[in-house]
């Protein structure tokens, strides 16, 4: 089929399915899928820029995105002034002592001798840097931690708009995509895979555990929200709206929290296609061909005089800060950061089978395959408990089988994503929408 | 007296549980090696491999111990250790065979197994979950101590207790008689010196008439067996909960990286390396120091480098610094 007509088409069937839960489920159902489906699409073309365009396989996206939502607290969260005095000023000590450290150890080693001594005198060193570094960091922490632990017991953010916290997000995801790839860049493939799992898990821990920070698992929660997004509670204390809902035939309360997810829609639509026409932009560049021309023969590339491993770094932290600031806005969705909630199967391969799914390479095919897999993600769960039902509507009640079957139908998801993307790279490598 | 005490300490805090975690961890880095060495790929299914072999052995535990089968002091799961591996080998292959084997011939890139791998691991990671559950499982049975504490105590007239738990011993046990057999067998056998040829050039070994598919066929059925042994010896020493064994892929990588990708010595040598680094970092010091120290320079604090939710941390760092200084790894592995 023509392309022109069959892209347009497959985006109009995953639209179709979407409003058809409207209609059979409900349409706040219906508008969950739609906004965490245009997050997805910007999570999905975060990454089709680090593997369809130049080949780059990151495994950690779940630290990307954990991180954007950390940007977004940082930014919209109220400072908690108590918890600044209580030692607010020694954490910032702590940390620039840290990066210090790292710094003077960095310069050391370029300055010393190769040797036993280069070694010996860099253990010394980062060893009296740790301890100082603990030694400050400590106490402070304790501080702020004992600051009204119920309700804050963290630092607290800076109490901006929350809108500034996304591409903060995006920044801060950035900043450790650049970590990864300055060490497992330019090495073998997988070892940035590798290297993008183990940050992963890291960052999570870090969010898990550093209280002063993120107040780990006992979570952020009542995230401000954007700025042209109010609350329910106010949509419906205004008789204006209570007017319109009721003059359209609609109950007021349904009504505020429709409106609300369509402002996020909204809001999260534009983002999404400002991106895609960035991202198409930047594809169809001299910058896009030469990245392409990389990923297709990178030795050919070198030859020709392009920085391969230089190129690859760029791409990486670009394609990991749209990954952050997808993270953010899902934090803000949200309204709270809940650090125990990310897991590698749902923010990291999930993703992935998206990517693959819709398309790599191609931008259109990564948003499809994100809306489109979100969209299975959700509803696999009811048809697979309806599926179990149906099979297991012979067996009488008591049955421990049918029991256990009906209980483990939550689990289907994972083997059907996992199917889904065997039979996609083995009878359609190229995606729904192949790069052209 | 102190020093005795201290080094009792230590051996019963860091270097007992540190050896039992990096019997381990070998283990399951010689599955991830082996595969790397032989099918060229990182095989991020590994992890959920160890997973399900380690369920079917559970779940025939189970049927043992219903049935009242056992092995006395020892636990029921080693009785049942055969049939998981016998489950996991027929998996491995059937996984070949439906999967894999495609992309062989087709000579896909590396990256597009790895790709496959993760679509392998997705579906064993749903089976397991579905057969057995997300929740963590507890299977050991037989005698809990070789030495308790207690024991230890009375019989040297110590303040500290040396307490060595069955599963490390089991675990130690094992590790050696089937890191001994596979050695004995890639260097002694004429199979096993086929896949060594394999490894080191294919084009080569092709040449000289080794069948492939034939040494396929033994790298899967060797990793089903390591990885199901790894599995359930980690299960019995600490307890099996699938999402547990998915993220030991981290610091099994370390250690197969560390090691030297493709080399089956440095894989072992690997795991030793990521487990001590591990149970030192995050250990609190305070126990052994304040035998060591004067009265006066007691610590205050746990003398603990870090907290143990970092322990990923650590697997992390070392690999980082593995391959900024040496990426070939200590013992010289592949570097495509």
């Amino acid at each position: 089929m023509n392309p022109a007509i069959k892209n347009p088409l497959l985006f109009a069937v995953v639209f179709g399915l979407i409003i058809l839960t409207g209609f059979v489920n409900s349409w706040n159902v219906a508008l969950n899928i739609l906004n965490m489906g245009l997050i997805s699409a910007i999570m999905a073309l975060g990454v089709n820029m680090q593997w369809g365009y130049a080949g780059l396989f990151n495994v950690g996206i779940m630290g990307f995105v954990a991180l954007g939502g950390l940007g977004a607290v940082l930014v919209s969260m109220p400072p908690v002034g108590e918890a600044w005095a209580a030692g607010g000023a020694r954490v910032l000590l702590a940390l620039g002592i840290a990066v210090a450290t790292i710094a003077g150890a960095v310069a050391l080693w370029k300055k010393l001798k190769p040797g036993r001594l280069r070694g010996l005198v860099l253990a010394v060193f980062l060893m009296i840097g740790f301890f100082l570094f603990r030694w400050v960091f400590d106490p402070a922490v304790a501080a702020i931690e004992a600051v009204n632990p119920a309700g804050t017991g963290y630092l607290g953010g800076l109490g901006l708009p929350v809108l500034i916290g996304w591409p903060v997000g995006g920044l801060l995801a950035a900043g450790a995509a650049w970590i990864v790839g300055k060490t497992a860049l330019g090495l073998r493939s997988d070892y940035l895979a590798i290297a993008t799992l183990g940050i992963a898990e890291i960052i999570i821990a870090v969010l898990k555990n550093e209280d002063w920070l993120s107040r780990g698992v006992k979570n952020v929660v009542g995230i401000p929200r954007p700025w042209p997004v109010p609350y329910e509670i106010d949509l419906q204390n205004s008789a204006a709206f209570v007017a319109r809902a009721q003059a359209w035939g609609m109950d007021p309360v349904t009504t505020s929290s429709l409106a609300v997810k369509l402002l996020y829609s909204v809001l999260f639509a534009i983002v999404l296609l400002l991106l895609i026409w960035l991202v198409q932009k930047a594809l169809h560049s001299p910058w896009g061909r030469m990245m392409r021309a990389i990923r297709d023969n990178e030795v050919a590339a070198e030859a020709m005089g392009k920085d391969v491993t230089g190129r690859h770094l760029q791409v990486f932290i670009l394609g990991s800060a749209v990954v952050g600031l997808a993270g953010a806005m899902m934090t803000t969705l949200d309204g709270q950061l809940t650090p125990g909630t990310y897991n590698p199967l749902r923010f990291t391969f999930l993703v992935w089978v998206m990517v693959i799914v819709g398309g790599s390479g191609n931008n259109w095919g990564s948003v499809l395959g994100g809306f489109l897999i979100w969209f299975l993600w959700v509803q696999v769960e009811p048809i697979g408990l309806w599926l179990m039902d149906l099979i297991t509507s012979g067996m009488a009640d008591d049955n421990a089988l049918k029991a256990h079957l009906v209980k483990s139908a939550a689990h289907m998801r994972l083997l059907t994503m996992g199917v889904i993307l065997l039979l996609v790279l083995r009878f359609s490598p190229r995606g729904l929408i192949p790069e052209r | 007296m102190d020093l005795l005490n201290a080094i009792v300490a230590l051996a019963n805090f860091v270097v007992v549980p540190a050896i039992a975690y990096g019997s381990q961890l070998a283990l399951g880095a010689l599955g991830i090696t082996l595969i790397y060495g032989i099918l060229r790929f990182s095989n991020f299914a590994h992890g959920d491999t160890m997973a399900f072999g380690t369920m079917v052995t559970i779940l025939v535990t189970w049927w043992f111990q219903g049935l009242g089968v056992g092995l006395g002091p020892l636990p029921t799961a080693l009785l049942a250790l055969p049939f998981g591996i016998a489950a996991t080998i027929a998996l491995l292959l059937g996984t070949d065979r439906v999967v894999y084997r495609f992309y062989r011939q087709q000579k896909a890139a590396p990256v597009i197994f790895v790709m496959v791998s993760l679509g392998v691991m997705f579906i064993l990671n749903g089976l397991v979950r579905f057969i057995i559950g997300p929740n963590e499982q507890r299977f050991a049975d037989g005698a809990r101590f070789l030495i308790s504490a207690r024991d230890f105590k009375t019989m040297t007239g110590l303040r500290e207790g040396l307490a060595i738990k069955t599963s490390s011993g089991i675990t130690v046990i094992t590790a050696v008689i089937v890191v001994a057999a596979l050695f004995w067998f890639l260097n002694r056998t004429r199979t096993g010196k086929s896949m060594r040829a394999f490894s080191d050039n294919e084009d080569l070994a092709l040449l000289s008439g080794i069948n492939p598919e034939r040494v396929v066929l033994y790298t899967w059925m060797i990793v089903g067996a390591l990885a199901t042994i790894a599995g359930v010896l980690y299960g019995l020493d600490k307890s099996f909960k699938p999402f547990t064994y998915f993220q030991l892929l981290l610091p099994m990588f370390a250690a197969a990286i560390v090691g030297g990708l493709g080399n089956p010595l440095g894989a072992i040598a690997g795991g030793f390396v990521i487990a001590f680094s591990e149970v030192t970092v995050t250990y609190a010091w305070k126990k052994v120091l304040v035998y060591l120290l004067p009265d006066s320079l007691e610590p205050s604090g746990l003398v603990q480098l870090m907290s143990t939710d970092y322990k990923f941390a650590v697997s992390f760092a070392i690999l980082i610094i593995v391959l900024l200084f040496k990426p070939t790894g200590l013992f010289k592995g592949k570097s495509v």
